[in-house]
């Protein structure tokens, strides 16, 4: 009748489903366990009179099986609803298992409190927002890098750029700013030459409005040696036609020019765009002898 | 077979009638001589080899035909045959009904009721915030770093825990027009999700190829001048839309002194977003006399002209964007009304783009 002892020990020492060895310890899978380990107390196959609490959808019962119903598996387990509250919990228990080992019956009340516990911590989670994890199929992720890459080379994106900033300088969006292309404004400059001053003082008014940072960068291009019209400092040392400039500016000037971009047109051109900013400072210092004039114009 | 083939030869050359006999009789040359039909393995592939380097064959004479017309045109001093486009995928593009069209009203009316009307209109000046999830780690922040000199007006702040919904309400108390949240996944920044304040869209965008800054050669320090915009591709009412909720990340009035250029191209979905520093030069070409083609300027006989060229140089991160959402609200995944959502089903045409 009682054979806790050779169901335990054929368990234990032959095969149990349940068991389950990790390098911590040996844990029982059987839901009706109290404590989760593979014990001789703690086996609900092996223990005639056993306990559990489990959970439904967030609603305790405690279970009981008692040895009268041993030969009735399908009637084995039976089922009590455990109230919401802890202690009335606690007082149902003690109730119910009145006369139960006391071992068993701390088990069970210690598993109690950890599963409100859990209760308690699964619902203020579930109020927080979660990322989700969402997974993509290899093959979608493969077929996309392929595409990007197709799709990149499909897009020059280098030529569509230039082609765009061309298309803007074309429609006019840059007037007053760029002066291209350099011969036919060389052209009308040397044609009327009042005219010329006439526009670029306007010009500099505008500039005035729109910033001193800009008045800085006016000043040193003027300072090159270009008095009387307004250059990108780039464009003006990457055109060759520094001797056009001859006729409009002094030869002491000219010859400050010359030095300066002949090492700009030495190094490469892209250190060009670094360069400029660092050589502001001392490009700044010999201009003020030179173009005081100008300084007062714009100023 | 060969008796067949014979007979049809013959056929053709006595009766040259109708198209329709010369469409049946290619069928009927199609439906014999198809390798697929043969159920032997080996005179299958031999049959296969042959069509094949029959098409080749065919393929490399028109070619020459082709050549040899358009040498003789140009010796002639005629014009040479028309020549012919190459097919792409993007002419032949699956016709989409919802490409704007430049004189329409209806999305005119649109733009002034959108949500970006009040920034495009320079009512209000951009002010990004951008944020991260929240675990950020290795390139994120390096990216984030980029990005804040990338777009003018933005600021950065730490993520902590809150809600995304609860950076909404503190945004939209704080004046922002927009929020971007980079988003990490393994240790990698790959999707960007940009929501536009006070009620605007939520873009989830996905994030691939970056390239930082440091990792780019040749490249440049950007300026704190106001960028330019280039939104290339950007056909349909979607992709318009998206293009006006990029638009609104940057200020309206950008400083063309700073001659500092922000693309953001799309091709086949996919946005790619370059930074560059630009510059308007003029090259000469020196051409020969008898090369007539490269007529630019009517200057006469010069030898050598200029043509104005613009040269970039790179700087600030490379990287490229896929849409994957567009939700109507600000974010709101389980209640908010979606306008666009990407499904694995819209990828079963390579012809079909929704940009």
């Amino acid at each position: 009748m009682q054979h806790d002892e050779v169901i335990w020990q054929v368990i234990r020492h032959k095969h149990c489903s349940f068991m389950s060895k990790i390098t911590t310890g040996i844990f029982c899978r059987n839901p009706y366990n109290v404590t989760g380990i593979c014990n001789r107390s703690s086996c609900p196959l092996a223990n005639s009179r056993y306990a559990t609490i489990r959970d439904h959808d967030g609603v305790f019962y405690l279970y009981m099986k008692t040895i009268e119903r041993a030969h009735k598996p399908n009637d084995l387990w039976e089922r009590v609803k455990l109230p919401r509250n802890y202690e009335k919990a606690l007082e149902l228990i003690d109730k119910h298992l009145m006369y139960w080992p006391k071992l068993l019956v701390h088990k069970i009340k210690q598993r109690l409190t950890k599963m409100t516990q859990m209760r308690i911590r699964m619902r203020k989670l579930a109020l927080k927002t979660r990322e989700k994890i969402m997974t993509t199929p290899r093959k979608e992720k493969k077929r996309e890098a392929r595409r990007e890459e197709k799709a990149e080379k499909a897009a020059v994106l280098d030529k569509a750029i230039e082609k765009e900033l061309l298309a803007r300088l074309e429609n006019g969006i840059y007037d007053g700013i760029y002066n291209l292309p350099f011969n036919k404004f060389l052209q009308t400059l040397d044609t009327d030459d009042l005219q010329a001053e006439d526009e670029n003082e306007e010009e500099s008014e505008v500039e005035y409005v729109e910033g001193n940072f800009e008045l800085e960068e006016e000043d040193d291009i003027e300072d090159l040696g270009m008095k009387d019209y307004h250059i990108d400092e780039e464009v003006d040392d990457d055109d060759d036609d520094d001797d056009d400039d001859d006729d409009e500016v002094n030869a002491v000037e000219e010859q400050r020019v010359r030095r300066k971009s002949k090492p700009a047109h030495e190094k490469s051109e892209k250190d060009e765009f670094g360069k400029k900013l660092k050589k502001r400072p001392r490009i700044h210092v010999e201009v003020e002898h030179e173009g005081g004039e100008r300084q007062k114009v714009t100023f | 077979m060969g008796g067949k083939r014979k007979t049809n030869e013959n056929e053709g050359m006595e009766g040259e009638e109708d198209s329709k006999h010369n469409i049946k009789k290619m069928e009927k040359e199609k439906s014999e001589i198809l390798p697929s039909s043969i159920k032997n393995k080996e005179k299958r592939s031999a049959v296969h080899a042959k069509l094949k380097h029959q098409k080749k064959l065919d393929k490399r004479k028109k070619l020459k035909a082709r050549d040899a017309a358009a040498k003789r045109a140009l010796e002639l001093g005629e014009e040479p045959p028309p020549k012919q486009i190459p097919r792409t995928i993007e002419n032949t593009r699956e016709a989409d009904e919802t490409v704007c069209m430049p004189d329409d009203e209806e999305l005119f009316a649109g733009n002034d009721a959108d949500e970006f009307s009040a920034v495009l209109k320079q009512d209000r000046t951009p002010k990004i915030l951008i944020t991260t999830c929240r675990f950020n780690s290795t390139r994120g922040p390096a990216f984030i770093t980029e990005l804040l000199s990338v777009i003018p007006n933005s600021h950065y702040h730490k993520r902590g825990t809150y809600d995304l919904k609860k950076i909404v309400e503190y945004a939209n108390n704080k004046e922002f027009t927009s929020i971007i949240v980079v988003h990490t996944n393994r240790r990698e920044p790959d999707a960007l999700l940009i929501i536009g304040l006070p009620d605007g869209p939520t873009a989830h965008f996905k994030l691939s190829s970056l390239v930082l800054r440091k990792d780019i050669k040749n490249h440049g320090n950007p300026t704190s001048h106001e960028p330019e915009l280039v939104l290339n591709n950007f056909t349909t009412r979607l992709g318009h839309r998206i293009g006006r909720l990029i638009q609104s990340l940057f200020p309206q009035s950008p400083n063309f002194r700073g001659r500092r250029v922000v693309t953001f191209h799309n091709q086949r979905d996919f946005i790619f977003f370059r930074h560059h520093r630009y510059i308007f030069e003029t090259k000469e070409i020196k051409q020969s006399e008898s090369k007539g083609k490269k007529a630019k300027d009517t200057k006469g006989e010069s030898i050598s002209k200029e043509k104005v060229i613009a040269r970039l140089q790179e700087c600030g991160p490379r990287f490229t964007l896929k849409l994957v959402s567009l939700q109507h609200g600000t974010f709101d995944t389980k209640g908010g009304e979606f306008e666009w959502v990407h499904k694995p089903e819209m990828d079963t045409s390579r012809r079909r783009f929704f940009l």
